[in-house]
């Protein structure tokens, strides 16, 4: 890769936005639908983990790494019904129950996991669509995981179905009225715990790609905080699916630098580099606050918009 | 009495999934119950260890409470506690020839005046720009930690340690050693003392009141013309400095030099000990000792049962979930209602 110098890094950022954005773009997607319902839901983070190890664990049981994906959506629905259900009850703070199970998240992943860090899983396959190219840097920047797919044709989709479909405006509705909704003889309860399973479902997905397709192993170290930063990447993205989808990419393309860098041998400062995706979404959730008025798009039901 | 028997329970209701979970392993609960207690209290020797690892929680536990007080939910203890034990490395160095009480007086400082910088940051940008505090201190906490690893691979590298990158050690005369006849570092008294301190600046002074207003109710707190800025800088800067001593009790008590050893979970775990105490700073105290307990006990689990480190993890987490469930308890139990 270094014949290409300069264009190579920019290459390899590109390839790596793609390849890395996956996990930030399930995870944005599942919690916009949660936060739309008027829940915050922090734990997100332990869900990706969570679903990062089962995922990984069925996978190397059963032998496929698809089955092994939909376990990780399903774990990631179950810790979202547990967080809906802790939430349901009254007089309990939906960030502090995020933190408990972003805890209780990456703890049950590594004590659950520890059998499956030595064995090896099949992994996701992927679409090469770089078959034409005889660079090889732009061949590797151009594999595509289905999962990456999914993500690009969800991101509409959710979209579209917030805005004109039945359900959607029900979960609206919800997010910035939930008296509103009661008065229409909805249940305000039901509603936001449906969202939030659907949110860990995606969340759970989205961990699945870190141990399935890339990195593509499981350990403890497999997510550094994207669950995370994807959650205040939707504030970024003004609870947009669409926004997210781009947002994601920009995500990516920050957490590839450093290893793009590395690779045409600026080995110095890879550590600082590291820090480039948390600093860029601290500065992106700086510049998009404001305390003169609301956030626009931001549901009026959510507790950390207030 | 009504918060000891709802804690009570939720410790409880923890302790009866986390046995479920260690049935699963085909283990006996109540086997893993004794050895958990005796890990914990059973002898002097694991008595001892709990209240080595309860000392930072102490001092962890302020940096989410003292906020909360104000009404912030700050959980940025780890990264406060980095923060704190490099800047005391960096002081360690500048000061090398310095005497020994002064000296460490002076690096504990550093570490506290650091740890304090980094969450008062987050509270001015909750002030002045309304970022979500929680957010941010959430991703300030990975900052610190990448910080710490650019820091301690290159410009403060000692390549004299080779098992994992290490800074540079402090000198042997700004160590403390232990509080005599015991193996419990001067640590633990720092941490029982900022409980009590805080406890009673909230208790006692009209600072703390002002705070427990604007907790309470931010248009209360306007109507009042209260310093609603300078407060909520304080309250951050007050809890990041306890989670900064704590980084800096890290290093010039057990370390000497600053590793990724410095960020195993004493900040996380700090956050539940702060809701298990309900943000009261007295409370603090005895529940950090009941977290170390569980922090102490496992390594014994490990090796009596095979259990992964990571069980006292699951435990945390499902004592954390208990708790915030049994929120929805107080003031509907029938048995503390007032006639």
């Amino acid at each position: 890769m270094s014949e290409l110098g300069w264009w190579g890094v920019l290459i390899a950022v590109a390839g790596g936005a793609i390849r890395v954005s996956t996990p930030y773009l399930f995870v944005s997607l599942g919690e916009t639908l949660t936060e739309k319902s008027g829940r915050v839901n922090l734990g997100l983070e332990g869900t990706l983990v969570m679903g990062a190890m089962s995922g990984y664990a069925v996978a190397y049981l059963t032998g496929s790494p698809w089955l092994g994906a939909l376990v990780a959506g399903l774990a990631g629905a179950l810790f979202g019904l547990l967080h809906a259900a802790v939430c349901n009850l009254p007089r309990v703070n939906d960030v502090a129950v995020g933190i408990a199970l972003f805890l209780l998240g990456t703890g049950l992943a590594f004590y659950l996991g520890k059998p499956f860090i030595e064995p090896v899983a099949p992994r996701l396959p992927h679409l090469a669509l770089g078959a034409w190219s005889g660079s090889p840097a732009v061949r590797a920047a151009l594999e595509i995981s289905p999962l990456f797919l999914v993500g690009l044709v969800l991101a509409p989709l959710l979209a579209w179905g917030l805005r004109h479909t039945r359900w959607g405006l029900v979960v609206r509705t919800v997010g910035d009225n939930a008296d509103a909704a009661r008065a229409l003889g909805y249940s305000v309860e039901r509603v936001r715990a449906l969202a939030t399973m659907a949110g860990g479902f995606l969340a759970g997905v989205g961990g699945s790609f870190l141990s399935l397709y890339y990195p593509g192993t499981w350990n403890e170290a497999l997510s550094s905080g994207q669950g995370l930063m994807a959650i205040a990447l939707v504030i970024f993205a003004r609870w947009n699916p669409l926004a997210c989808f781009w947002v994601s990419l920009l995500f990516g393309g920050a957490t590839a630098l450093g290893p793009a860098l590395q690779s045409v041998g600026i080995t110095t400062n890879y550590y600082l580099y590291n820090a480039a995706p948390y600093v860029l979404t601290l500065v992106l959730l700086v510049a998009s606050s404001s305390t003169k008025h609301r956030l626009v798009g931001a549901p009026s039901e959510l507790t950390i918009s207030r | 009495m009504e918060t000891a028997a709802i804690s009570a329970a939720a410790l409880l209701a923890a302790l009866v999934v986390f046995g479920g979970f260690a049935a699963l392993r085909g283990l006996d609960p109540l086997e893993v119950y004794r050895v958990l207690y005796l890990g914990a209290f059973g002898t002097w020797f694991s008595v001892q260890e709990t209240l080595t690892q309860a000392a930072p929680l102490m001092l962890t536990a302020l940096c989410t409470a003292l906020p909360a007080r104000a009404g912030l939910l700050v959980i940025g203890g780890e990264g406060a506690l980095v923060v704190g034990g490099v800047a005391t490395v960096l002081a360690g160095v500048a000061l090398a020839g310095a005497p020994a009480v002064l000296g460490v007086v002076l690096l504990c400082l550093a570490g506290a005046m650091a740890g304090g910088l980094w969450i008062a940051a987050a509270g001015a940008l909750r002030h002045y720009r309304g970022v979500n505090e929680t957010i941010s201190t959430l991703l300030l906490n990975y900052v610190a930690i990448a910080l710490m690893n650019h820091l301690v691979t290159g410009p403060i590298r000692d390549f004299a340690q080779v098992l994992k990158p290490a800074s540079w050690s402090v000198g042997e005369q700004l160590r403390v050693g232990e509080i005599p006849g015991t193996s419990v570092h001067w640590g633990l008294a720092l941490g029982v003392g900022a409980c009590v301190l805080t406890w009673a600046l909230m208790r006692c002074t009209t600072f703390g009141f002002s705070v427990d207003i604007l907790g309470g109710n931010v248009r209360a707190a306007q109507m009042a013309g209260l310093p609603i800025g300078a407060m909520v800088l304080a309250t951050c800067f007050l809890g990041g400095a306890a989670a900064g001593l704590a980084g800096a009790v890290e290093i010039v008590a057990v370390h000497g030099f600053a590793s990724s050893s410095l960020a195993v979970g004493y900040g996380y775990a700090g956050i539940l000990v702060a809701f298990l105490a309900r943000q009261n700073p007295l409370a603090v105290v005895p529940v950090a000792i009941v977290l170390g307990g569980i922090s102490a006990s496992g390594g014994l689990l490990q090796r009596r049962f095979g259990l992964p480190d990571a069980a006292t993890l699951v435990l945390q987490g499902l004592l954390f979930v208990a708790v915030l469930a049994g929120n929805t308890l107080y003031g509907r139990l029938r048995a503390f209602r007032k006639a």
